[in-house]
């Protein structure tokens, strides 16, 4: 008789299904998975290390690198961690505006996750609707900051423009139309038995290991724990808003799903709320020395046009002491670490992102299940490798 | 069993539905672009290929100050001054590593003279690695504008001793 031998099967970093460069090395006995091992790096690009080395001012676009898919939340995470670090009080507006475009980001994230994860799965129609309605947030990005991806548009202090004069028609489109394309989404995939029969039960994780693994997100709610640092420990005036936070039953794929689905309508919910309450004001700090001077000033007033020259050469000076500021970014907590020591560039930058945490549970995602599921839990997972490797 | 039924109900009255909303988009305009004919207009603030602005007179704005070099996170921006005729001062070499460039923005909103701008071109690819080196009087021609009206028109003239005006 023959020995039985399991194989170890190579998946990724080139696999299409694995969302970027994730390899994921698999010990298969027939068709189940015993063990999964993912491994990481392949994207690594030292983006803390080159968020050391510069300015505070000159390191916010590479945050939009690492979770390419929701720039607008990356910006905000870093802004805040040096708010705090800094000191500095934004205008109301800001606040208001923020939340409003880091919802929109959320929407876009969820959109391009929802594609992806379907096609992976078979679904190849919604990948094509998903992309036509997120096209709808990008044009509302390149109104704002003049970039479709890589935004860099919330800024230390502020926005680093006004907000456009159409960004409050565009924004209500948005919320008016999105609702029925979701239901369109949800007509396509929720009763869908097929997709019913690979993502029901498929990839479960309890609410006691989610926790246990440090999850957080859709992932952590999809596993029924209702934790969302939007209430927990609100930021930029998510206190203000009224939104339900959804939360799944069985943590399996088919709960994330929902629960990413709600959480758009949500985000509609919240975005509408920033709308119709955002006050007027100023859309950067006055706080000289350490916030960009508005252009008009640095072009005809002269103190304007010294603190313009010293921010842009010397950047600012941050006191000693550490933050950490977490936000509630699309795929979970995204935390930055900051430590200044008095010069002009922060002595460590640390990021907790949260698909890096989240994509550490695919061994308990995956064990015991069948080698196609791993492609439903990679999926499920929502990870960006840019934001994994950094 | 009664899964079983449930799946079988699904599968004959809930999963067609899917199909509808499918066959739905055979009759309606598709909404992508016929792209190398048709383009899109980019937006105001559409932040693509740079290029210098000059005064209305010819002179060039840009009087080599280096913030925009200073501010740039990626270092793409390399420039070296001269003086004119008139004993003004602005750039001899002025080059932008396209390369190197990460179109953060950071070089317009940093100029104090208004003469840098990341105009609407995007497409700008290159069979040559040097030809993305992308010199002063690349960038002086005339580029479709961006649609951004200076925040200052007047010409700040230094007058500088021992050069006789020209004007």
């Amino acid at each position: 008789m023959a020995e039985h031998k399991n194989i170890t099967l190579n998946m990724g970093p080139q696999h299409p299904a694995t969302h970027g460069v994730l390899r994921v090395e698999l010990e298969l006995e027939g068709e189940t998975v015993v063990k999964a091992r993912p491994v990481i790096g392949y994207l690594h690009t030292g983006i803390e290390k080159t968020m050391e080395s510069k300015l505070y001012y000159k390191a916010l676009p590479a945050t939009d690198r690492m979770d390419y898919l929701a720039p607008m939340s990356n910006n905000l995470g870093y802004c805040l961690a040096v708010e705090k670090l800094m000191e500095i009080e934004v205008p109301e507006k800001v606040k208001w505006a923020r939340a409003c475009l880091a919802e929109l980001t959320r929407i876009n994230s969820h959109l391009v996750w929802l594609g992806t994860h379907v096609l992976d799965l078979g679904a190849l129609s919604p990948v094509l609707y998903t992309f036509r309605e997120r096209e709808m947030i990008l044009d509302i990005y390149e109104a704002c900051g003049g970039q479709r991806m890589m935004t860099s548009y919330i800024r230390i202090g502020g926005l680093s423009h006004d907000l456009p004069v159409d960004f409050d028609k565009k924004v209500r489109h948005i919320i008016d139309v999105l609702p029925e394309k979701i239901l369109e989404y949800e007509t396509l995939l929720t009763e869908n038995q097929i997709f019913i029969n690979r993502t029901k039960n498929v990839a479960v994780i309890s609410a006691e290991d989610a926790v246990n693994w440090s999850l957080s997100g859709p992932m952590l709610r999809g596993s029924g724990v209702k934790h969302d640092i939007r209430k927990a420990n609100p930021y930029s005036g998510y206190e203000n808003f009224d939104f339900e936070i959804p939360v799944g039953e069985n943590g399996d794929a088919y709960d994330r799903y929902k629960v990413r689905l709600e959480e758009m309508r949500q985000s509609l919910r919240i975005a509408r709320q920033a709308l119709d309450g955002m006050p007027e004001g100023p859309y950067r700090a006055h706080v000289p020395g350490v916030v960009l001077p508005p252009k008009e000033d640095v072009l005809h007033k002269m103190e304007s046009m010294i603190f313009h020259f010293k921010i842009i050469t010397e950047g600012f000076k941050a006191p000693c002491g550490a933050v950490y500021q977490a936000i509630e970014a699309p795929k979970g907590e995204l935390g930055f670490y900051i430590a200044g020591d008095g010069t002009n560039h922060p002595r460590r930058v640390r990021v907790r992102p949260p698909s890096f945490v989240n994509i550490a549970c695919l061994p308990a995602l995956c064990e015991g299940g069948l080698v196609a599921d791993v492609v439903c839990a990679i999926g499920s997972v929502d990870i960006v490798l840019g934001e994994v490797d950094r | 069993m009664k899964d079983i039924l449930k799946a079988i109900g699904r599968a004959v009255f809930k999963t067609p539905l899917g199909f509808l909303v499918t066959l739905k988009y055979i009759f309606k305009k598709p909404v992508t672009l016929d792209y190398p004919r048709k383009k899109k207009p980019m937006a105001p603030r559409y932040r693509g290929k740079h290029y210098l602005e000059r005064y209305d007179d010819g002179t060039e704005r840009c009087v080599c100050c280096g913030l925009c070099a200073a501010a740039c996170p990626a270092d793409a921006i390399y420039m070296e001054p001269e003086e004119n005729e008139n004993g003004e001062r602005r750039a001899k070499i002025y080059e932008i590593n396209l390369l190197r460039c990460i179109f953060c923005g950071f070089c317009e909103e940093a100029c104090p003279e208004e003469a840098i701008f990341l105009g609407q071109e995007y497409e700008f690819s290159n069979y040559d690695r040097n030809s993305f080196i992308y010199t002063k009087d690349e960038m002086l021609v005339p580029h479709p504008r961006k649609d951004n009206p200076f925040k200052r028109i007047i010409r700040r003239v230094r007058r500088v001793y021992g050069v006789e005006d020209t004007k």
